[in-house]
């Protein structure tokens, strides 16, 4: 994999290694008895292993300048794969907290498996595990292809993929012993913040040197979107994690921020991390593989300018719609509420962008599994817009806030607007990275396409009615003015619900397990003609017209 | 220097609004321009182009 580096390149990575070691060496022997220690060690276990790997071809010959002729797709290939890894672990660790639910002794008795340690391993293994690592994947990909130009260096596209990957090692290991900082989906520890941001920094420096090589003149609209992710994440990083340690030796940090200040950064980072990593970077994705699956321009080159700086500008202001009714000045709730209902007119501006597209290409809807789950993921952001606008409304918001109303919101955007256009993706990539004519069953891709879609609705609808049911039973009086019902009464009553919801994940899951076997048999598979049919032949080159039959 | 509540509010309400009218203007300018619609048109195909390597 990593036999392209050049000499000087491997000896950079054998420095840049030594030096993370020492840093872990520096964290165990400061941390004394805390659980820092594990994490120092950890660091440094992965740093050794990375001086082996580099050791192990250090002697073997150097790449000849043959390879510049090619864009660089190693840390690409690499990407999908450590993708779908964390994309098994992480959806099995939601159903398995899904059941947790259902039946709370479904777990084991010790502190790690506990459901406050378990949720935050799935929402970080799921959202930054498998879509972030798609994500840095992918757009290395279309970075190359849309300037025409190849990675600047091939040692930094290295150290950002492993080294988030690192990141989210920590983060994962670290929840299990319960070191957090407690803010939602920034739970990860200050020492862990400081490595991601030196790993952001470079990311975000190969898509400017990367750009600085390009030879069209204007940058192709993807980059913006994927440019957007990049650039926001990091200031939103930085800002939301501002910490003080207890000392070097310690896990332990206390925010700068306290109080409704506190509850606003961490919003205002929450809610950007969904616009920016979970929608700009992905729209990034669209925008690239639903023209190029489809074999058609994108519908209008103007509408998806025009969305870009609607969603850039108008999603900085939305997350105050996570404090309606708090301590937070009304008028800043009320700025949150109007930003999210404007939100909508970019969204579906985009989300109409990707199904026009496809307009005129509905045969290749119906026949090519891949491009059917890129259709799926634009109604499902369709959808989810217009369901976070509506859920922005601080009158509906009453109802909604605290149910697992949120939680079906959430899994409608993550489920089937991420994962679906990530898969459809990832399907259409994988046979062009390994040279393969397709991927290695066709039908593979349908059965997950069906598992996933089944899922995705199966788990959504469950939360539309238990939230729903919840939000009602909450706020229902009897005639002396007191509540009709206890909390555990609307517990007794989420119950169906939750089972519903667990076997949708289950889908989802067994879904993602089928993708992950059929992405690894293409690989592992050489290119041949199979006997049944060919929906999910790619096109042979880019842009070509695709020569598709009709499905079973 | 002043920067209590109402401060922050005024600029907000006042700053804030035109500032995003300006951009919105700004934004739609640039995508209809007549000139920008070759550059457009040439992009949104530019990704379907039977060409698969680096010019350098």
């Amino acid at each position: 994999m990593i036999g392209q580096l050049t000499k000087a390149e491997r000896q950079y990575a054998l420095l840049i290694l030594l030096g993370i070691g020492l840093c872990g060496l520096i964290l165990g022997i400061a941390s004394k008895d805390d659980p820092l220690g594990i994490h120092g060690a950890l660091i440094g276990i992965a740093a050794l292993a990375g001086v082996f790997k580099v050791i192990s071809i250090y002697y073997d010959p150097e790449p000849d300048d043959e390879r510049l002729t090619r864009y660089y797709d190693d840390p690409t290939k690499f990407g999908i794969i450590l993708a779908m890894i964390w994309a098994v672990f992480g959806l099995f660790i939601g159903d398995w907290v899904a059941w947790l639910l259902v039946k709370p002794d479904f777990t084991f008795d010790a502190g790690w498996a506990s459901f406050g340690r378990l949720r935050p391993v799935h929402t970080t293994s799921v959202l930054f595990g498998f879509g972030g690592n798609a994500l840095i994947a992918t757009s290395y990909y279309v970075l190359q292809r849309t300037s025409r130009a190849r990675l600047p260096d091939q040692l930094s596209p290295w150290f950002v993929l492993l080294g988030y990957n690192l990141f989210c090692v920590l983060a994962v290991t670290g929840y299990m012993m319960g070191i957090t900082q407690s803010k939602e989906y920034a739970e990860p520890e200050w020492y862990a913040d400081i490595w991601l941001l030196v790993v952001w920094v470079v990311y975000f420096a190969i898509y400017l040197r990367t750009l600085a090589r390009r030879k069209e003149p204007h940058i192709y609209v993807a980059n913006w979107y994927y440019m957007a992710f990049i650039l926001v994440i990091a200031i939103l990083h930085i800002v939301n994690n501002l910490a003080v340690p207890v000392s070097f030796g310690s896990a332990k940090s206390y925010s700068l921020f306290s109080g409704v200040q506190d509850a606003m950064t961490e919003w205002w980072y929450g809610h950007n991390a969904v616009a920016f990593f979970l929608t700009a970077g992905f729209l990034g994705m669209m925008y690239y593989f639903v023209p190029v699956r489809a074999g058609r321009p994108i519908y209008s080159y103007r509408m998806s300018i025009i969305s870009f700086w609607g969603i850039t500008f108008f999603y900085m202001w939305a997350g105050s719609h996570h404090l309606h009714y708090t301590a937070l000045p009304q008028w800043v709730q009320t700025l949150g509420m109007t930003f999210s209902l404007m939100l909508l007119i970019p969204s579906w501006a985009s989300a109409a962008n990707a199904l026009l597209t496809l307009n005129g290409a509905w045969d290749k809807v119906r026949d090519d599994a891949t491009l059917r789950f890129m259709m799926v993921a634009a109604v499902f952001y369709g959808i989810t817009t217009f369901e976070g606008s509506f859920l922005a409304i601080r009158s509906v918001n009453s109802l909604s806030h605290y149910t697992d109303w949120t939680v079906g919101h959430v899994h409608a955007g993550a489920l089937g607007w991420v994962a679906m256009i990530t898969f459809g993706s990832i399907y259409t990539i994988v046979p062009w990275l390994w040279k393969r004519d397709r991927m290695y069953s066709p039908r593979l891709v349908e059965v997950h396409f069906w598992l996933a879609l089944a899922g995705a609705v199966v788990y959504v609808f469950a939360m539309w009615n238990s939230g729903i049911i919840q939000g009602l039973m909450w706020r229902t009086y009897n005639e002396s003015g007191t509540l009709a019902y206890s909390f555990v009464d609307s517990l007794i009553a989420m119950r169906p619900y939750y089972i519903a919801r667990a076997i949708g994940g289950l889908l989802f899951l067994i879904g993602g397990i089928v993708g992950a076997y059929n992405i690894w048999m293409t690989i592992k598979t050489e290119s041949k003609v199979l006997p049944e049919s060919g929906a999910d032949a790619p096109e042979p080159v880019l842009g070509g017209e695709a020569v598709l039959q009709p499905g079973e | 220097m002043d920067l209590g509540h109402g401060t922050l509010v005024w600029f907000s309400k006042s700053f804030g609004l035109f500032y995003l009218i300006a951009l919105s203007i700004i934004t739609a300018a640039y995508a209809y321009w007549p000139s920008n619609k070759k550059v457009f048109d040439h992009a949104a195909k530019s990704v379907l182009r039977n060409e698969d390597e680096p010019w350098r």
